[in-house]
């Protein structure tokens, strides 16, 4: 497969994963191992010194991944800078998943916060990758302010539908000049195939291999989806039609 | 004296730095990162750094997510 280059960084994996919600750190590993991902989301809370947990980060070899601190949590520009600015301080290189998502029953990402929090984080020299709404213009106007990426939904975080909003993103492909990374929503590996026919550059799964039985193989069956559909892309899909045309041919012999 | 610790309130030995805080409460540095009053604190000036009454301390480290 051809790679994947974010902010002049090259990628074999066209897949990133996120680690949460799985069942355990060992079926995390397996899920990230199964992957062949090479960049992996993390978040942001405080410590629980009531329960202590295993670190997280004891279990990512940073040879091997890029971390990707998101800001999830955030519920306006503000909060968003803050938690970029303490992954930052831990010690992660500056990339970071905007994410600023006010509705906690939908997830949908908020635009206008999103957006003044991505021109701010990029005049601090972050890598931005900002999770978006599939909406052409703001892509568009997210590009201006310098973000690494755009990353549209293809339905809300964690509910598996798969991609819904087929036009816009289309359109946002169309018009990109940063990769577009399809994020959340993708419950089977053949809605990231569909994202990857449909151009996009990479997509983000985490839910679907969180809940999954056994996260390390739907790593391996999302890593094939995801190569199939780029193979596909770069191969060039035959146009759809409403009328049939023969496959085999229909002179010379019956029915002449 | 009191402070806050992650948004609850919480009793603490008057004039210990934050380091010493961290090591109470058996916090790795390596693997959190603190905010005292709403200052993100380099990890070489934790143990410089001391605490005073009504003091607002965030300490976050990294979690699963997508």
């Amino acid at each position: 497969m051809d790679e994947l280059i974010i902010a002049g960084r090259s990628f074999a994996s066209r897949l990133m994963v996120g680690t949460g919600k799985f069942a355990s750190n060992e079926a995390m590993v397996a899920s990230m191992e199964g992957s062949g991902s090479e960049i992996v989301t993390v978040a942001l809370r405080r410590v629980d010194v009531d329960n202590p947990q295993d670190s997280l980060l004891r279990h990512i070899n940073p040879e091997r991944y890029l971390l990707l601190p998101n800001t999830s949590g955030a519920r306006d520009a503000e909060e968003a800078i803050r938690l970029a600015r303490i992954a930052r301080a831990a010690g992660c290189e500056p990339w970071v998943k905007l994410e600023v998502t006010p509705d906690p029953y939908y997830l949908l990402p908020d635009p206008i916060e999103t957006l003044k929090a991505a021109e701010v984080l990029v005049k601090e020299g972050f890598i931005v990758l900002p999770y978006i709404n599939a909406d052409p213009v703001l892509a568009k106007h997210l590009q201006e302010v310098g973000t690494a990426t755009v990353m549209p939904l293809g339905s809300p975080i964690g509910t598996n539908k798969g991609v819904r909003n087929r036009d816009n993103i289309a359109i946002i492909i169309e018009q990109a000049c940063v990769p577009v990374v399809v994020d959340a929503g993708l419950g089977a590996p053949s809605h990231a195939a569909e994202a990857m026919e449909m151009g996009a550059d990479a997509v983000l799964v985490n839910t679907a291999l969180a809940v999954s039985r056994d996260p390390g193989a739907m790593g391996v069956a999302f890593k094939k989806g995801v190569e199939a559909g780029r193979e596909a892309y770069l191969a060039g899909l035959g146009k759809q039609q409403d009328r049939a045309e023969a496959s085999s041919p229909l002179t010379g012999f019956l029915g002449k | 004296m009191e402070i806050t610790f992650n948004g609850k309130p919480r009793e603490i030995q008057a004039g210990i730095s934050l380091q010493e805080f961290l090591d109470q409460m058996k916090l790795d540095c390596m693997q959190v990162v603190v905010e005292h009053n709403n200052n993100i604190i380099p990890r070489q000036r934790l143990a410089e750094t001391v605490m005073q009454t009504g003091d607002t301390l965030e300490v976050i480290h990294f979690v699963g997510g997508g």
